[in-house]
């Protein structure tokens, strides 16, 4: 393994016993195969990394592990047992391997997609529909001499050119391929990509980073136009924590690392960043910086924008850096503020240096049902004028409440789903809740016990002044397990009719019951309009709370039977539902970015002259238009 | 853009000409007890949960809106913020309705003993009523009757009582809250009241506004209000007011709700009830105040017969669809959206071509009697003939069965009854209409008014007003079938003024009357080019011109159309002349409103007795007030602001001008029409 050699150093660890097993562990495994030199090479010029990156998840040939047309793990999915009952495969999750009973009704009753109607996907990869690499042979000589690996294998280039749009993944299973990169190269450190962004400059090679590839604006798409040859850079093997600064809690890590690997490194050492968006099992730290990426638990840590203390980009005008870590400073527009959110049209970020915390000592989950949204949404304002928000706090809708319902594993005792018997007589006939009305709020506490302990009873509280009953913790962990597993949900769908996708904004408190209903309903007649042939799932969150706004999740999905070109329908209804909020005061994106799926509105959005400012960074910084990912601008 | 409104706007076509139902036909057989006390089961609006009177109230004077507006008054009127939250509160109780079923069941017991002796028939088309239905539980609804009779008042909600249809809240006129009793009741039976002239009332405007809205965004009941403003005096459309429509508009823009439904509602009469009140009113005579005891005492109208009425629940119009490219909604982000701001000038453009599409809409969805037809024709005989020698009545018949079928072909919804006689038709219409004319030995007279003997001779000028109130009777109801001809009808005027054959030569003269009569028909702004094509479309179809890309010229045999078309005019540019005539040889260029109508009048007798004025329609108070208007807009006149009664200052030269192009002599240059903004 790469670095498998520079990897035992930090015996002052109280856990280095335990890794040191693992090492071995991992050495016994078959590696990739021109690790050797590599790690020779960087294990010179850098300086040893503080915590090894030997567990890392995402190996060189993503296909050895994850799925090439779907979200996630290859043994990860939802799938229809034997007798027609849901299942969730695999051994990852807390959900894998249970039935989920009531998935099925759920499928049938919102959208009418029942087990007689499957569609089926291409089964695997086929190599003769990739479209031949163009190469740069220029280029791949002098690649070849620095012996960076790379390569231009079929596999490895599908992987690398898409995200997981809509429309990339149907393509995917349609067996559809369009223009896919011409090769992939793993730089394993800065240095690394330092030399390849030279040799690109040299010889005019467009270059398009690739983190974790779970992207959600087509940023990873191919632009069909350019037609230099494209190599996309995967960082994904410049994952080593470099040091941990216990006296100032930072850390300093390269931004191929992968959020799951980080936070459990971290977690070693007793530390974490607390930076946990839903994509976290794949995304990684350099993709966050360059979306501007959001956290479930914000609200303690911060966005990436407040994680972050220190950038190193490599640009073909060089490298961009501050010269020291000063928690604030007044030298002119943040230099940073250039990078995050560039989309990789302006560079490769390759190291970061970003806050961390004490793993905390307690956390407890919670949740908290209200009569009606528009109570709900009255108590995360109330929450947030408090500035008492916990760690996180989600308000589902109805629909999404319904449909959390239905995601339920099998309960193993009588007592269990009679005790669930209980609960819901009581809150719809005892309280009078209208269980199509009602909704529920998932929270997540943390910090010190007694803490916590304070901080839920004035959360409760302040519920309870808006109708809002608490409702158990086990409702809240699950609404945040939901989180990781929602994605494979979408592939079950597809193998069902069933198309769908989520996409989010942020929006002023004063507008958030309007945007969310005008939303909603946009969507649902966009969908009549079209032609859709059975009743859509429109439905939406509120995933996280500001001084002056919060952020709004919209899901979207319907049964596409009868439907000439699903995809392009889906597009339609996604778009308008896009201008719907942007005339509602919503914001073009809050945290997915803006790829080349939102950039039609970026003018409006940051006006001519902001668009002239960006532009003007991008004509400085690449010229030569070398980062031609075409994405943002 | 401009075709996909078309699709709302040609409600009233032929094809889809839908079937209407007879309401009173059930009533007849049933006990009014029983009626009044049917089980009520509306189906609830979807969107959000019911809202009653206090919690909407509460709503109002709590909103920031009215807090900050609040604060602004307590400023500038140097009072307390309490003192002015109690003035609001004032305000709201004055206005706010208190709609109860109780009283609705009330009301609906005592309608169904009035109008089963007033009409023969209600006529409701049942199509329109089961998509109002859907409408009211999709969206916030706003109903939006044309007003030609106090009936119109809650007998909308008559039929939605009947129907199990939310009954609606309603905007009324102040006046009618300050009738005893009746007043407490038209409140419980869900009428709001406003005030007459607001005027600058900063804080009333901020009530009443803050009020419609919340209505609107709380949807629990549909909003009915006259887009017109008032009961038309001359049964014609009138020109849409806006600041209303601009309030219940106004969640939309804002994205407070999702969409709002207009639903325009043509009611028709055959005959109207306060028919001879109406002229008298346009001749000078003031209008009664409304009373209760007026009430009682005009229960002698309610002996007599008035034929048939007709509510034509026209297609819901999404507001959302139709401003699609018209507001950006957008402009609304960047300041607090409850903040007091004047409209912008894309919403009110916005508001004003909506609340005209409405007013379209109302005009295509009525109901033509052939009493109306006939009043058209006989307009065009010489009052004198019609007063003195009498008209031929098969002469009559043979025209008015010309004409209906001209009003067919122009798309007119015509409600002539099938499977009777024409004869029948027509013998039966004049019975109805016998205060008006009477037929005497196969001639049609117009029936003079019965006056108290007097002890002095006639003088001249009364003769003239005794034969006006008639002859402005036959005005309102030749009105009723106004829209179906007035587009053919000014380019058959253009192109006798212009006597060009040329397309851009009659499309800009065209344009010009529109400006000249905007307030006399009601044109959808910015579509004159439509409505030049309409006309051209319209009078091709009957065979009456020749039209291409480049030439527009009078068919053979086309004659009859035209002159008919070119008549149904004349009345209003003689009387515009008239007045154009009167202000360019005023001794002063400053007049006030009253002077004016009194001095147009007097000049109009004199030259009906001199004969050298034909039309009786210069009399009309409604006219006058049409033409002052029209000058304004044209900016041959400016109101002046500072006197109280209504003074304002005439510039000849633009009216000298304005008058030649009416008459031909110079050729229309393109008018400075300032936009309607009204507000």
């Amino acid at each position: 393994m790469a670095s498998s050699s520079c990897g035992g150093g930090s015996d002052r660890q109280m856990a280095a016993q335990h890794r040191l097993s693992i090492i071995a562990g991992h050495l016994q495994r078959p590696s990739g195969s021109n690790t050797a030199i590599l790690a020779a090479e960087c294990k010179a010029q850098a300086s040893k990394p503080f915590v090894s990156s030997e567990r890392r998840t995402v190996p060189r040939r993503r296909q050895e592990i994850m799925k090439w047309n779907g979200w996630g793990y290859s043994d990860s999915k939802f799938v229809y047992n034997k007798k027609g009952q849901a299942e969730f495969t695999g051994r990852r999750y807390k959900l894998s391997g249970m039935i989920i009973p009531g998935l099925k009704d759920w499928m049938e009753n919102t959208f009418g997609a029942t087990l007689q109607h499957k569609t089926t996907a291409t089964p695997a990869l086929n190599s003769s529909a990739v479209p031949p690499p163009t190469l740069n042979e220029a280029f791949m000589e002098e690649l070849k001499s620095t012996g960076i690996p790379f390569s231009a294998d079929a596999e490895d280039r599908v992987f690398r050119a898409h995200g997981h749009c809509l429309h990339e993944i149907f393509a995917l299973r349609e067996g559809k391929i369009g223009r896919v990169p011409d090769m992939v190269v793993w730089p394993n450190c800065h240095n690394d990509v330092v030399k390849i962004v030279e040799l690109a400059c040299k010889h005019n090679v467009c270059l398009i980073p690739y983190g974790g590839g779970t992207s959600v604006s087509s940023a990873l798409e191919c632009p069909p136009e350019e037609s230099r040859s494209i190599v996309s850079l995967d960082t994904s093997q410049m994952n080593r924590i470099l040091w941990i600064d216990e006296k100032n809690l930072t850390a300093h890590v390269e931004a191929g690392i992968i959020g799951q690997d980080l936070e459990n490194l971290l977690n070693e050492s007793g530390y974490c960043t607390g930076h946990e968006p839903d994509s976290m099992e794949f995304s990684s730290l350099g993709g966050w910086v360059a979306t501007r990426a959001s956290g479930m638990k914000k609200n303690i840590y911060g966005n990436i924008e407040d994680l972050v203390i220190h950038i190193k980009m490599v640009t073909p005008q060089g490298v961009i850096e501050k010269s020291c870590q000063g928690p604030r400073m007044s030298t002119g527009p943040d230099i940073h503020h250039f990078i995050m959110g560039s989309e990789g049209t302006l560079g490769v970020i390759t190291e970061v240096t970003m806050k961390i915390r004490p793993v905390p000592e307690y956390q407890k989950y919670g949740s908290v049902v209200f009569p009606n949204f528009e109570q709900g949404v009255a108590c995360l304002r109330e929450v947030a004028r408090q500035r008492c928000a916990p760690a996180s706090i989600r308000l589902m809708d109805n629909e999404q409440f319904k449909f959390g319902h239905a995601l339920k594993p099998q309960v193993s005792s009588i007592f269990t789903s009679f005790l669930d018997g209980l609960k819901k007589f009581y809150i719809t006939k005892f309280k009078g809740f209208d269980p199509n009305r009602l909704c529920v709020a998932t929270l997540l506490f943390e910090g010190d016990r007694e803490k916590v302990l304070q901080h839920e009873k004035q959360v409760y509280d302040i519920a309870a002044k808006f109708g809002g009953l608490a409702a158990g913790e086990d409702n809240g962990q699950r609404g945040y397990m939901l989180t990781f597993v929602i994605a494979y949900l979408r592939d079950l769908g597809m193998d069902y009719y069933v198309i769908g996708e989520s996409f989010e904004t942020s929006v002023p408190w004063d507008r958030v019951l309007d945007i969310c209903r005008n939303v909603k309903a946009r969507i649902v007649y966009e969908c009549k309009d079209k032609g859709v042939q059975f009743p859509p799932l429109s439905t939406c969150r509120v995933t996280q709370t500001y001084d002056a706004g919060a952020c709004v999740y919209f899901y979207f999905a319907f049964n596409y039977r009868g439907l000439g070109d699903p995809v392009h329908v889906y597009e339609q209804v996604e778009h308008a539902a896009r201008e719907e909020i942007l005339a509602n005061g919503g914001s073009l994106s809050h945290h997915h970015g803006v790829g080349k799926l939102r950039k039609e509105w970026m003018r409006e959005t940051v006006s001519s002259v902001g668009m002239g400012m960006l532009q003007s960074v991008k004509d400085y910084v690449d010229p030569k238009n070398i980062f031609g990912s075409r994405n943002l601008l | 853009m401009t075709n996909t409104h078309k699709d709302f706007s040609q409600v009233g076509l032929k094809d889809e000409e839908e079937d209407f139902i007879d309401i009173l036909e059930d009533r007849r057989h049933s006990s009014d007890l029983s009626f009044a006390f049917r089980t009520f089961s509306p189906q609830p609006y979807k969107v959000a949960p019911p809202c009653s009177t206090a919690e909407l109230n509460r709503v109002v004077l709590e909103s920031q809106f009215l807090r900050y507006v609040t604060k602004e008054v307590a400023v500038e009127m140097d009072l307390s913020v309490e003192e002015v939250q109690e003035e609001a509160r004032g305000i709201l109780g004055e206005m706010s309705q208190n709609l109860q079923l109780g009283f609705i069941r009330l009301m609906a017991y005592t309608f169904n003993k009035v109008f089963k002796r007033l009409y023969s028939s209600i006529f409701v088309n049942m199509e329109g009523l089961n998509r109002l239905h859907q409408a009211t539980q999709e969206n916030p609804v706003i109903l939006m009757p044309n007003h030609r009779s106090y009936i119109d008042f809650l007998v909308i909600s008559y039929i939605m009582f009947l129907y199990d249809i939310p009954i609606p809240v309603i905007a009324a006129g102040i006046p009618l809250a300050g009738m005893k009793i009746v007043g407490e009741i038209l409140r419980r039976s869900g009428a709001f009241f406003i005030r007459r002239a607001i005027g600058s009332d900063k804080l009333y405007w901020a009530v009443l506004s803050e009020y419609v809205r919340t209505i609107v965004r709380k949807g629990f009941a549909p909003l009915e209000f006259f887009v017109e403003g008032f009961r038309s005096r001359t049964l014609k459309s009138v020109s849409p007011k806006l600041g209303m429509m601009h309030m219940v508009l106004e969640p939309f823009f804002k994205g407070e709700v999702f969409d709002i439904t207009l639903l325009p509602i043509s009611i028709s009469y055959d005959r109207v009830l306060e028919e001879s009140l109406l002229a008298h009113e346009l001749l000078g005579v003031p209008k009664p105040k409304e009373s209760t005891m007026g009430l009682l005492k005009a229960s002698r109208v309610l002996s007599e017969n008035y034929g048939c009425m007709h509510v034509n629940f026209g297609r819901p119009l999404s507001v959302r669809q139709l401003c699609e490219g018209r507001i950006n909604r957008c402009q609304y982000n960047l300041i607090p959206r409850d903040l007091p701001e004047k409209p912008t000038a894309e919403a009110q453009a916005c508001v004003s071509w909506l609340a005209h599409l409405v007013v379209r809409n109302q005009e295509q969805g009525s109901q033509i009697s052939p009493w109306s037809l006939m009043c058209g024709l006989l307009l065009q005989v010489p009052t004198r003939v019609l007063t003195e020698e009498g008209f031929p009545w098969h002469q009559l018949t043979e025209k008015t069965l010309w004409l209906r079928k001209l009003a067919l072909d122009f798309g007119g919804r015509l409600n002539w009854p099938d499977g009777v006689p024409d004869s029948d038709v027509m013998s039966s219409t004049a019975t109805l209409h016998r205060g008006i004319v009477q037929c005497k030995a196969g001639r049609v007279f117009l029936v003079q008014q019965d006056e108290p003997a007097r002890t002095h001779p006639v003088r001249p000028e009364e003769g003239v007003m005794k034969t006006a109130a008639a002859a402005l009777m036959l005005v309102s109801y030749r009105n009723q079938c106004l829209h179906v001809f007035v587009r053919p009808a000014l380019l058959a005027t253009a192109m006798h003024i212009t006597k060009s054959t040329q397309r851009d030569e009659l499309l800009a003269f065209f344009s010009f009357l529109q400006d000249v009569f905007s307030y006399e028909f009601i044109f959808i702004p910015g579509e004159s080019l439509q409505d030049f094509e309409e006309a051209c479309r319209l009078l091709k179809k009957c065979g009456a011109i020749h039209a291409n890309q480049q030439e527009v010229a009078a068919a053979q045999g086309g004659m009859e159309v035209l002159s008919f078309l070119q008549e149904l005019l004349k009345p209003f540019i003689h009387s515009y002349q008239l007045v154009f005539r009167y202000l360019c040889e005023a001794e002063s260029d400053i007049l006030t409103e009253k002077e004016f109508g009194l001095a147009v009048r007097g000049l109009a007798t004199k030259l009906l007795l001199t004969a050298e004025l034909h039309t009786y329609e210069a009399l009309s108070s409604d006219l006058q007030k049409n033409v002052l208007s029209a000058l304004r807009r044209l900016e041959a006149l400016t109101k002046l602001s500072s006197s109280v009664s209504n003074k304002f200052k005439v510039n000849k030269a633009a009216v000298k001008r304005i008058a030649d192009m009416l008459s031909g002599k110079i050729p229309p240059l393109n008018l400075q029409a300032s936009p309607d903004a009204r507000l």
